[in-house]
C-alpha cells in the first residue's frame, strides 16, 4: 500500500536521525567507589568504546587486572567494526522505504530494526559475560562464587564498585526513530481510514 | 593579742589571694576568644578553603600551602632547599636547578612569595620567591605547584628586597641587602665608603614566564631593604627602602641607626628602559645562572650568563630620586590607589606616608635638598602625604584591605595598628602573639585587595601551643577585618619561619590544578611510554635501567649483572594516567634520597652499590592494596664477575 507524502516525510526523517547516531554513545557504564569522587566510566559507541575521561578505559583496565578480568582491547572487538554498516543499511532501507513510499516497506523496517537491536544486545550481554565470567585463574583477587559482569541495564555492587550501565543518547536516537517510524503508519492508517470513510 | 594577729593573717591572705586570681585571671584573658570564632574558620570535611594561602618557609626554603579560613596545610614546595621526599635536588632532572656562580648550593633563606600579576591584580598563574642567601629568584608555577625556574642575580650582596611586582608582572624586581663591591673584589673591609655599591635589579618576566636580568642600576653603598612596584597612577616607578646610609661596616645596630632619616629609592623604570634602548648602559663581565625545569622533558636545565647592563644614575637624570624618611625604613607599600607610599619607618614613631602626585610635583619644581651620588635628595616636606602618629613600637610593614584602611605590622609593641587612609587616624589595635613581622590581607597589595582577613605572621610563639623542647614551631595567625574591630579568629601553626604571606581565592587557582602529566607527551630522554620498553643497558661502568611503574609492579623487577663499582642510573617513569596516584622508589643503601614520579613523569636517581649482595627495592607512596608487592630485587656481582646483564618482570 502506498502512503502519503505526510507519512512519507515522517519516514525519511526516521531515518536520517539515525546519522546523528554516529555521533553519541549508545550506552554507558558508570563504576562509582569512594576512590574516586570524580567519576570514572565507558561509554559504548556504535564503533569504539572509551572512557568517560581520557585515561579512564585504561584506568580502568589497570582495576580489573586485580580480579583477572581481561584487558578491554576495542580494537579486537569485531563488532564495533560491523556496527557503523548495520546502521548505514537501517538507514538506506529507511530512505528506500520512505521515497517509495511503500508501507510494507516500513513494517519491514521496523522489524529488522527491533531484530537488530535484540541481537545487538544479547551480544551486548555476551560480551558482558564474557568479561565477568572469563576470569585469569591467577588474579590476586579471587572471591569463590563472585563474578564481575556488569548488569546491562540498572545497578550493581562488584566489590567496591557499583557499577550503573544504563542506555545513553544513542540509543535514545535510535528509539526516537523507530517511534517516528510507527507514528508514520499509524498517520497513514488513520488518513486511509478518514478517506476510506 | 593572738586574734589581732589573726585578723591580720586572714586580711594578708584574702588581699594575696585576690592578687594571684587577679593575676591569672589576666594572663588566661588573652587566650580566650569568645563567640562564633570556632565557626567562622571551621570548614567542613570535604569542602573547599575559601582562599590559598602561601606563606614562606624563611630559613626552610619552602613554600607552604595552606587553607583559609580554617589554616590546613596542603602542601610544602620545596623550592631553594633540597628535599630527599621528593628527590628535590637529589634527582638527576632537578640538580641543575640548584646551580649558582658559586657551585650546587643545596639551601638558602626564602622570604617573599609574590602571586604574579595581571593589571594589578593576582592572577594565579606563577608565584615568585627570593632566595635571600646566595641572590636568586624562583618562579613556582601554580598549575603544578613546583618550581619552573631560579634566576641568580649577580651583583648582589643578598637579595632581602625582592621579589617584588610591576603592575603585569613586566618586571620582578630586586634590591641587593648587603652592598659589596661591583664587581666584587678582594679589599679592606673597612673601605666601605669608598668601595662598596649597591644595585637595583630588574628582571624580565616574558609571557610564558622566562626570567632574564634586563638590566641593574649601581646606587650608593646602602643597605637595600623592601621594594614595591607602582600601581595605577604610579605604574612605571618602583620604591626601594634603604637603611644604613651612615654606610657602617662594623656593629650596624648602632652604627647603621644614627641618622634621623634614611631613604626610599623611587626609580622611574620606564625612564630606566628608555635608556637601555638608548644604548646608555655599561656592560658589566660577571657570571649568575639561569634553571629552568622543562616540563615535557622532565628534566632541569641550567645555563651560566656572563654580562649585564648596568645603568649608572650619573649618567641618567631623572631615573632615580631619593625621598627622605624616617628611620631606617623596612617595608615600602603602595597603597590600591597607587597615590600613597606608605613606610614602615622601624625606628621611627610615626608611620610616613608619602603622596605619588606631591613627589612628582617636587621633582618637576626641583624641590631637592641635596644630590648623593647623582641621585637627587627631595625635600621631605615636599612627598609628604601624611603620618600616622602612634602606630605603635616598630612599624614594619603595611597592608591594605581596598575600603581605605592600612593595617601595619609592629614588630616592638607586638601588634597590628588599622589606620585610615587620608585622616592618618589610628582607628583600631590588636595585639599579634608574639613579635609579628610581615602581615597579610588577600590582595592587601593589590589594587583590587579581597580583605576579609589579616593574616599575622609572627616571629616567636612562646607558650602559644604544646612545648617541643628549645625548638618551637612557628605560627601564623587569622584575624577577621570583615567588621569595625579586628578579631583573631584562629591560630595555626607553619612549616619554618612565615616570613610573608600571600593568599588568592581558591576559585582562582583550583581549576588549574594539573591531576597528571600526560605520558604522550613525555619526551624525557630516558622515559619509556610502555612497559614493553622497560631494559637495563650496560655501556661500560655505566648501567642505564629504562624502569616502569603501574599498579602494582615495577619493570622490570628482576635485575641481575650489576657490578660493585658500576655508576646506575634509574629511570623511572611513572605509567600512571590517574590522579593522586604517584610511586616512589628506594633501594636498600641508595645514599641519596628516593623518588616520588608523578603521573606520566621519568625521575632518574643514580646508585653506586658498594657491595656485593641482593639488594632489594620498593613502592614508598602507598599506593594500591597490592602496595607491599610492589618490589623487586637487584643482584650485585663483585667486580670483574662474569654475570651477565639480565632482567624481566613474570617470569
Amino acid at each position: 500500500m502506498q502512503m502519503k507524502t505526510q507519512s512519507k516525510i515522517i519516514v525519511i526523517a526516521a531515518s536520517l536521525i539515525l546519522v546523528l547516531s554516529f555521533f553519541f554513545p549508545i550506552w554507558y557504564i558508570d563504576l562509582e567507589a569512594p576512590q574516586y569522587p570524580e567519576g570514572i566510566g565507558l561509554e559504548i559507541w556504535l564503533n569504539k568504546i572509551t572512557g568517560q575521561k581520557p585515561h579512564d578505559l585504561n584506568n580502568i583496565n589497570g582495576l580489573n587486572h586485580y580480579i583477572g578480568m581481561k584487558e578491554i582491547v576495542p580494537d579486537a572487538i569485531p563488532e564495533l567494526k560491523i556496527m557503523p554498516f548495520i546502521i548505514i543499511f537501517l538507514i538506506i532501507f529507511g530512505l528506500a522505504a520512505g521515497i517509495s513510499g511503500k508501507r510494507s516497506l516500513v513494517y519491514i523496517w521496523i522489524v529488522l530494526f527491533f531484530v537488530i537491536a535484540a541481537v545487538g544486545l544479547y551480544d551486548f550481554y555476551m560480551w558482558e559475560y564474557d568479561y565477568g565470567h572469563n576470569l585469569n585463574p591467577h588474579a590476586a583477587i579471587k572471591i569463590p562464587g563472585m563474578a564481575y559482569q556488569p548488569p546491562l541495564i540498572g545497578s550493581k555492587m562488584l566489590l567496591n564498585f557499583n557499577a550503573i550501565s544504563m542506555p545513553h543518547i544513542g540509543s535514545w536516537i535510535l528509539v526516537a526513530s523507530v517511534i517516528l517510524a510507527a507514528i508514520a503508519i499509524i498517520i497513514d492508517k488513520k488518513n486511509t481510514k478518514a478517506k476510506n470513510e | 593579742m593572738n586574734r589581732k594577729y589573726l585578723k591580720a593573717f586572714l586580711l594578708a591572705v584574702t588581699v594575696i589571694a585576690a592578687f594571684v586570681v587577679m593575676h591569672y585571671g589576666c594572663q588566661e584573658s588573652k587566650n580566650l576568644t569568645a563567640g562564633d570564632e570556632a565557626g567562622r574558620v571551621y570548614v567542613a570535611p570535604g569542602t573547599y578553603d575559601e582562599f590559598y594561602l602561601f606563606t614562606s618557609g624563611g630559613f626552610s626554603g619552602h613554600i607552604g600551602v595552606y587553607g583559609l579560613p580554617s589554616g590546613r596545610m596542603f602542601k610544602v614546595i620545596p623550592v631553594f632547599s633540597q628535599d630527599p621526599e621528593k628527590a628535590w635536588g637529589y634527582s638527576e632532572e632537578s640538580k641543575p636547578m640548584f646551580m649558582t656562580s658559586h657551585g650546587f648550593i643545596p639551601w638558602d633563606d626564602a622570604h617573599h612569595p609574590k602571586l604574579s600579576q595581571t593589571d594589578g591584580i593576582a592572577d594565579g598563574r606563577w608565584i615568585f620567591i627570593n632566595g635571600n642567601n646566595t641572590p636568586r629568584i624562583a618562579r613556582v608555577d601554580l598549575t603544578t605547584f613546583k618550581t619552573a625556574e631560579i634566576i641568580e642575580i649577580p651583583n648582589s650582596g643578598g637579595n632581602h628586597g625582592s621579589p617584588f611586582l610591576t603592575e603585569n608582572t613586566e618586571y620582578v624586581i630586586a634590591s641587593t641587602r648587603f652592598s659589596i663591591p661591583i664587581p666584587n673584589k678582594d679589599v679592606a673591609i673597612d673601605s666601605y665608603k669608598e668601595n662598596f655599591k649597591g644595585t637595583i635589579s630588574f628582571v624580565k618576566v616574558a609571557n610564558d614566564g622566562e626570567m632574564d636580568v634586563a638590566f641593574q642600576i649601581l646606587v650608593p653603598g646602602f643597605n637595600y631593604d623592601l621594594a614595591h612596584g607602582g600601581k595605577g597612577p604610579s605604574h612605571g616607578w618602583a620604591f626601594f627602602t634603604s637603611y644604613n646610609t651612615e654606610q657602617a661596616n662594623t656593629l650596624l645596630e648602632v652604627n647603621a641607626s644614627q641618622n634621623d632619616k634614611d631613604f626610599i629609592a623611587a626609580v622611574n623604570w620606564k625612564k630606566a628602559e628608555e635608556y637601555v634602548a638608548q644604548g646608555k648602559f655599561k656592560t658589566f663581565n660577571t657570571s649568575y645562572f639561569r634553571n629552568y625545569f622543562d616540563e615535557k622533558k622532565h628534566m632541569g636545565f641550567s645555563e651560566e650568563k656572563k654580562t649585564v647592563k648596568v645603568l649608572i644614575p650619573e649618567e641618567c637624570p631623572g631615573l632615580i630620586y631619593y625621598l627622605p624618611t624616617p628611620k631606617s625604613p623596612h617595608g615600602v607599600d603602595v597603597d590600591p590607589t597607587g597615590e600613597y607610599i606608605a613606610a614602615g619607618g622601624k625606628l621611627a614613631s610615626v608611620i610616613v606616608v608619602h603622596s605619588f602626585s606631591k613627589m612628582l610635583k617636587a621633582i618637576e619644581n626641583k624641590e631637592f635638598e641635596t644630590t648623593i651620588d647623582g641621585i637627587p635628595v627631595l625635600k621631605y616636606e615636599s612627598v609628604i602625604g601624611g603620618e600616622v602618629t602612634n602606630p605603635g613600637l616598630g612599624p614594619l610593614h603595611t597592608e591594605f584591605d581596598g575600603n581605605g584602611y592600612g593595617y601595619t605590622s609592629s614588630f616592638i609593641s607586638s601588634e597590628i595598628v588599622k589606620w585610615k587612609i587620608g585622616t592618618w587616624e589610628v582607628v583600631d589595635r590588636i595585639p599579634a602573639y608574639y613579635s609579628i613581622g610581615h602581615l597579610c590581607v588577600p590582595g592587601g597589595d593589590t589594587k583590587k585587595p579581597w580583605g576579609k582577613y589579616v593574616i599575622a605572621l609572627n616571629k616567636i610563639t612562646k607558650d602559644r601551643y604544646l612545648p617541643t623542647g628549645p625548638e618551637l614551631t612557628q605560627s601564623a595567625q587569622l584575624i577577621d577585618i570583615s567588621g569595625d574591630k579586628m578579631k583573631l579568629l584562629l591560630d595555626f601553626p607553619t612549616i619554618g619561619e612565615p616570613h610573608y604571606a600571600q593568599a588568592i581565592p581558591s576559585e582562582i587557582l583550583m581549576k588549574n590544578s594539573k591531576k597528571i602529566y600526560p605520558i604522550e607527551e613525555n619526551e624525557h630522554p630516558y622515559g619509556i611510554k610502555a612497559e614493553k620498553d622497560a631494559r637495563v643497558v650496560r655501556e661500560g661502568n655505566v648501567v642505564h635501567v629504562y624502569m616502569s611503574t603501574i599498579r602494582t609492579h615495577f619493570a622490570p623487577d628482576n635485575i641481575e649483572g650489576i657490578k660493585v663499582g658500576d655508576v646506575v642510573y634509574f629511570h623511572v617513569t611513572n605509567l600512571e594516567q590517574d590522579w593522586d596516584i604517584p610511586h616512589g622508589f628506594a633501594v636498600k643503601g641508595m645514599q641519596n634520597s628516593e623518588l616520588l614520579i608523578m603521573p606520566g613523569a621519568t625521575e632518574t636517581i643514580v646508585w653506586t652499590p658498594l657491595k656485593e649482595g641482593i639488594y632489594p627495592f620498593y613502592c614508598t607512596d602507598f599506593c594500591s592494596a597490592l602496595h607491599q608487592e610492589m618490589s623487586g630485587y637487584i643482584r650485585v656481582s663483585p667486580k670483574g664477575s662474569n654475570v651477565a646483564i639480565t632482567y624481566g618482570i613474570g617470569k
